[in-house]
C-alpha cells in the first residue's frame, strides 16, 4: 500500500484523461488498455488477485480486442478524427465537465468526512469466492449465463448483414 | 494520511466521473461505449474496495457479475453500432435522434 497505490492510481487518473480527450479512437483504446492495467495493479494491491487476474484477461484482454477489431473493421481511424476534433469544441465539454466535476468534489468531500476506525486491507482468497459464488449466489450465476446467452443470441440476430433483395429484372447480368 | 478505503474510493470516484463527463461530451457513438466501460470499471473497483475493507467475498462476486454484465453489453452494442453505421453510413449519434426511417 502507500506508494505503489498512488503510483498505479496516477497511472490510472492519467491514462483515462488521454482516452477521453484523444480524436484518434485507437489511441484512445491504447490508453484504456493502459488504464486497465493500472486497475488490475489496484485490485492485487485491495488483496484480490484473482480479479486482477481477470480484469487483465477479460476487460484487457477479450473486451477491448473485441472493440479494437470491431473499428479496424468499419476501418475508421484517421478519417474520423477530423470531424471528432470538430465535434469536440470547448463550448461542448466545458459545462457538463464542470458540473461533473461539481459533483466528484462532493463526493470526495463526503468519503472524506471522519467515520468509524479505518480497516487494514484484507486479502480475500479465490477459495472464498468460490465457494461464495456456488454457494448462496448459485442463482446469479445461472441468470448470469442466461445473460450471456441471450447477449451471444442478440449480437448474432443484430450483426447480421440482410440480403439485399432486387428484383430480377433489375439485376445486371452476370459476366 | 488517509486510510485505504478512502483513497479506493476517491479513486473510482474520480474514474467514474470522467467516464461520465466523456460519456456526456462525446458525439462518437463508439466513444460513447468506451465511457460505459470506463465507467463500469471504476463500480468494480468500488465493490473490490468494500470487499477488501470488510473482508468479505461479496463484493469479488459483484465484480465478476459485473464483468459478466460488460462482456454481454459489449457484444450487443457493438452490434448496434454496425446496424446503426450501416444504416446511417456515420458514427454521430446525433444523426441517431432524428428517428427516420
Amino acid at each position: 500500500m502507500g506508494t505503489a497505490f498512488y503510483i498505479a492510481a496516477a497511472v490510472a487518473i492519467l491514462s483515462t484523461i488521454m482516452v477521453i480527450t484523444r480524436y484518434n479512437i485507437m489511441h484512445a483504446l491504447l490508453y484504456f488498455i493502459v488504464s486497465l492495467l493500472s486497475v488490475a495493479v489496484v485490485f492485487y494491491l485491495y488483496g484480490a488477485p484473482f480479479m486482477a487476474a481477470l480484469e487483465v484477461i477479460i476487460y484487457a484482454g477479450a473486451i477491448m480486442v473485441l472493440i479494437i477489431f470491431f473499428v479496424m473493421m468499419l476501418s475508421l481511424g484517421s478519417q474520423t478524427a477530423g470531424e471528432e476534433r470538430s465535434w469536440m469544441t470547448p463550448g461542448v465539454w466545458i459545462g457538463p465537465s464542470i458540473l461533473c466535476l461539481v459533483l466528484l468534489g462532493e463526493l470526495v468531500f463526503l468519503i472524506l468526512q471522519p467515520a468509524g476506525p479505518a480497516g487494514e486491507v484484507r486479502v480475500v482468497e479465490p477459495k472464498e469466492v468460490g465457494l461464495s459464488l456456488f454457494g448462496p449466489y448459485i442463482l446469479a450465476v445461472e441468470l448470469a449465463g442466461m445473460l450471456l446467452m441471450a447477449g451471444i443470441v442478440g449480437a448474432y440476430h443484430l450483426g447480421r448483414q440482410k440480403k439485399k433483395i432486387v428484383h430480377r429484372f433489375l439485376q445486371t447480368p452476370e459476366s | 494520511m488517509i486510510s485505504p478505503t478512502t483513497a479506493g474510493l476517491i479513486l473510482a470516484g474520480i474514474l467514474f466521473t470522467l467516464g461520465l463527463i466523456s460519456m456526456l461530451i462525446r458525439r462518437n457513438i463508439i466513444f460513447m461505449l468506451v465511457s460505459v466501460e470506463i465507467m463500469l470499471n471504476a463500480a468494480g473497483l468500488a465493490f473490490i474496495v468494500a470487499a477488501s475493507k470488510w473482508g468479505q467475498p461479496e463484493g469479488q462476486v459483484m465484480f465478476m457479475f459485473i464483468l459478466a454484465m460488460a462482456a454481454a453489453e459489449v457484444s450487443v452494442g457493438l452490434a448496434l453500432i454496425l446496424q446503426l453505421y450501416h444504416q446511417l453510413k456515420t458514427l454521430d449519434s446525433d444523426e441517431a435522434s432524428r428517428m427516420r426511417g
